[in-house]
């Protein structure tokens, strides 16, 4: 046996501070923060001379002055007399809209053309397969001008809608007008409405919700609540007496009865876009440089999916499906339940990531000219009040705020899907 | 013995496979016919395929060469084809290729960034192919990151001289000290050292050169630069630098030094949440706020920095994640052979944890190499910034499929060259038992 003793105790001295172990890690912090902290006090004494030579207090009183600038796609009521505080707020929303249309799409798309990479059909994994490398191996700015490039140079005006003898007609039964201009798609209109509330009244960030858009919630809430609630009864009998009684029919019903009840109570109907003077007039208008950017971001975006998928489920080893048929599972239930779960978990940690990737990319709005909040804070805000500091610095928070907030949400899921060990 | 037998005696031949499972027949049964849904999945992949190239191929190769403008394009294909559909007018690249590829560089200088890109293939070649390559020929690999400045922007060669002495300088102190004190305090003398003769001694030191011996090339301005040319300058120099910046960053996320720590942290997911585009804003707008009064840098110095710093923080990710995959054995194998944190990472850690994030560090290098057309927006004249400048032109006006076809085409070859290396080099470098 032997006696473990306690080496002997030394006194500190100064120069353990560098050959100790145990101290110099100390050493090393000290040392990077007062570096780091000479660094930005550097930094900030040189903007602060800087600014002062250019007479350019940091002050942010130029968000109340009028914009003065007009914004032509937008979701909210907007003149050019609001605040450039309003403004930013629409830029906000729209780069939000462009996010959310371009996840929702690339999504479909990458999902759909991942699956196809993966395809016994040898001609169509290729196919998939150039889709990918092409839209993967060029820049996104590229196809975004290119997109505008296209819906600009390559789509009939709206005069050629025009006579007797049109050069081009409407689409989807004379609904959809596709021009040079834009897109015009019907409109949804209640002629028996029941009017908005007017919300944060006259401030900046107000706008306006309209009840008929809630009561349509309220109803399909409603709807898929007793839908799942028919769903778990019919379970619980499946569970006691092993036969599954027939539910579609009941589903569908409560799904739409209720909704349409609800749509002719409210005197539903769509506002078609119609050729007025020099252009169409009625229907929600798309402007190109939207279709432009959602279209390109979207396939981009979508080719980066796609591979993910694809790894995804070619992670999931096929002893897998094996064991599954095995037990006797038909395909489509071995996918829903037992491939597409283990591959979600493979696939959605990337995937957030290529959302944040999207959503960063839609700044690339003020190419086309898509007022984005880089487009009005960073754009026109910018050029006109001469405020870059301020500007940028507010622009770049918001973003940080926009992926923080998508990764948080995103992070949120992921553990909740997550595999649970030990 | 009776001489019944029910057993057969002798094997029959082997027979061939039938013709149709077999040879080009069996193939396309097996791969394109093989139930309803797959023939018509592959009768409707025909058919887009042959849509696609029916209007690409006569487009391609009916085409225009020589025009002066769109305009007289269209008469040669009135007179040759009786349309102006469906031909390209491929006199636009014809006649502007050189500025798409150059932007305005001096046209009697495109010697020296075609001599530079040279180099840098051959610089590249010991560090991509080192086992084919004579290992000598890292002495230019070290020296490129001086000559490449000094081919581009030419002026006086005691600039990028003064530049690498300042390195010179750091190692001699580094290693003066770390023997004389200790290694900490050689390390933090060396960068001192190197710091005060790039900031205050190098302009001296240059001026007196020069004066004595004044040797230089004709220098050329950065308002010059454009073009495919420049995607390459800043993508190298980015992807260059950002690999060492990234390296240390995952290595201080790492640790667990806590205020290292956390200040690599708070610059990794700040650069990573913000677009590029507003980092670019910063170097075009702000950066020279930053610096000291008077101080006025080249703006495609200042992007430069910014796309460096850009692509580091996102290299630092990846390389996280090979640190990460890497089993937590290893790290205690270093520590048990009595490696100190530099030789563990050196030896141990770093080779397998790059070799893991082998794919990574090749789609972050495809991603930044791509992101260099942003600085169109800010107003340098890249490819993307001259096709805009090109299409407003009135001899060009209207023109859009081809000049970005071309430009496509570009940046496809060498990010689809770069992906491609990167599958070698994980072949290369595979060493595990599958």
């Amino acid at each position: 046996m032997t006696t473990l003793t306690d080496p002997p105790k030394e006194h500190f001295r100064l120069s353990m501070l560098l050959y100790d172990t145990r101290y110099r890690s100390a050493t090393i912090q000290v040392i990077a923060l007062i570096g780091f902290m000479l660094l930005a006090a550097w930094i900030i004494s040189n903007t602060i001379q800087n600014l002062e030579a250019l007479g350019k207090p940091v002050e942010f009183g130029f968000f109340g002055e009028p914009a003065s600038y007009d914004i032509n796609q937008r979701l909210l009521e907007y003149t050019s007399r609001d605040s450039h505080l309003r403004a930013a707020f629409i830029g906000l929303l729209n780069t939000l809209v462009v996010a959310v249309l371009g996840c929702i799409t690339a999504t479909i798309v990458g999902v759909f053309v991942g699956v196809l990479r993966l395809s016994n059909n040898w001609l169509i994994a290729r196919i998939m397969t150039v889709y990918v490398e092409m839209f993967r191996n060029v820049p996104v700015l590229l196809w975004i001008v290119l997109a505008m490039a296209i819906l600009i140079e390559g789509l009939p005006a709206p005069n050629a809608f025009r006579g007797d003898n049109p050069t081009a007609t409407m689409d989807l039964f004379n609904s959809v007008a596709v021009t040079n201009r834009g897109v015009y798609i019907p409109e949804f209109l209640f002629s028996r409405s029941l009017g908005d509330i007017h919300l944060f009244g006259a401030s900046s960030i107000r706008f306006n919700v309209s009840l008929d858009l809630i009561a349509v919630l309220v109803v399909l809430a409603g709807s898929i609540f007793f839908m799942r609630k028919v769903s778990a009864r019919a379970s619980a009998k499946q569970e006691a007496t092993g036969d599954r009684p027939t539910i579609w029919h009941i589903q569908l019903g409560i799904l739409f009865v209720p909704m349409i009840i609800l749509l002719s109570l409210l005197g539903f109907h769509l506002g078609y876009p119609e050729l007025k003077g020099f252009n169409f007039k009625g229907g929600t208008h798309m402007r190109n440089s939207l279709i432009a950017l959602w279209l390109a971001l979207s396939l981009y975006t979508a080719a980066f999916i796609a591979e993910i998928v694809r790894a995804g489920i070619l992670a999931v080893s096929h002893g897998q499906t094996e064991a599954a048929s095995a037990l006797g599972l038909r395909p489509g239930r071995t996918m829903r339940l037992v491939i597409l779960p283990q591959a979600l978990r493979v696939i959605i940690p990337p995937m957030i990531s290529n959302y944040l990737n999207l959503t960063k990319n839609s700044s690339l709005a003020i190419a086309v000219g898509y007022m984005d909040i880089t487009g009005t804070l960073g754009g026109i805000t910018m050029n006109q009040t001469g405020r870059e500091l301020e500007c940028v610095l507010l622009l770049m928070l918001v973003y940080l705020c926009i992926s923080l907030s998508i990764s948080a949400v995103m992070n949120w899921y992921n553990n909740s899907v997550k595999l649970v060990e030990r | 013995m009776s001489d019944v037998s029910f057993v057969r005696t002798e094997m029959l031949p082997e027979q061939a496979p039938p013709a149709s499972e077999v040879g080009p027949i069996g193939w396309i049964r097996h791969n394109l016919f093989s139930g309803w849904f797959n023939s018509i999945l592959t009768l409707v992949s025909l058919y887009a395929i042959y849509y696609v190239l029916s209007g690409v191929l006569p487009w391609t190769f009916q085409s225009v060469w020589n025009a002066d403008s769109l305009n007289q394009c269209r008469e040669i294909m009135m007179a040759k084809w009786g349309s102006t559909h469906g031909h390209a007018c491929w006199a636009v690249i014809n006649d502007r290729w050189l500025q798409l590829l150059f932007g305005f560089y001096p046209s009697h200088l495109y010697w020296r960034p075609i001599l530079a890109l040279v180099l840098l293939l051959i610089a590249l070649a010991p560090v991509l192919y080192s086992e084919r390559v004579p290992t000598k020929l890292l002495i230019l690999t070290a020296a490129y990151p001086f000559l490449l400045p000094f081919l581009m922007w030419g002026g006086t060669i005691w600039g990028p001289i003064s530049a690498a002495l300042g390195f010179v300088i750091g190692w001699g102190v580094y290693t003066v000290a770390s023997k004389q004190i200790s290694g900490l305090i050689g390390i933090i003398l060396g960068v001192v050292a190197s710091i005060i003769w790039w900031l205050v001694l190098s302009s001296y030191f240059v001026g007196a050169m020069d004066s004595i011996l004044p040797i230089g090339i004709e220098a050329v301005q950065s308002r010059q630069f454009g073009g495919f040319m420049l995607a390459i300058l800043l993508g190298v120099v980015a992807i260059g630098v950002s690999l060492p910046i990234g390296i240390v960053l995952a290595l201080g996320r790492q640790s667990d030094l806590l205020i290292v720590k956390y200040l690599c942290v708070g610059f990794i997911e700040f650069i990573r949440g913000v677009p590029l585009i507003t980092l670019l804003f910063v170097a075009s707008l702000l950066l020279n706020l930053f610096l000291p009064p008077g101080t006025n840098f080249d703006i495609i110095l200042r992007v430069m920095i910014m796309m460096t710093l850009f692509s580091a923080a996102y290299m630092a990710e990846v390389i996280r994640g090979g640190l990460a995959a890497l089993p937590r054995g290893q790290y205690e194998g270093a520590d048990s052979l009595g490696l100190n944190y530099w030789q563990a990472q050196r030896l141990i850690i770093m080779p397998q944890a790059l070799k893991i994030s082998i794919p990574g560090i090749v789609s972050t290098f495809i991603g930044i190499f791509k992101d260099t057309v942003l600085v169109s927006i800010i107003g340098l004249f890249d490819v993307i910034g001259l096709a805009s400048a090109i299409r407003a032109d009135t001899a060009w006006n209207g023109i859009y499929w081809e000049l970005f076809a071309f430009i496509g085409a570009l940046f496809f070859v060498v990010c689809f060259s770069m992906s491609r290396y990167s599958m070698y080099l994980e072949r290369k470098l595979q060493t595990g038992h599958h």
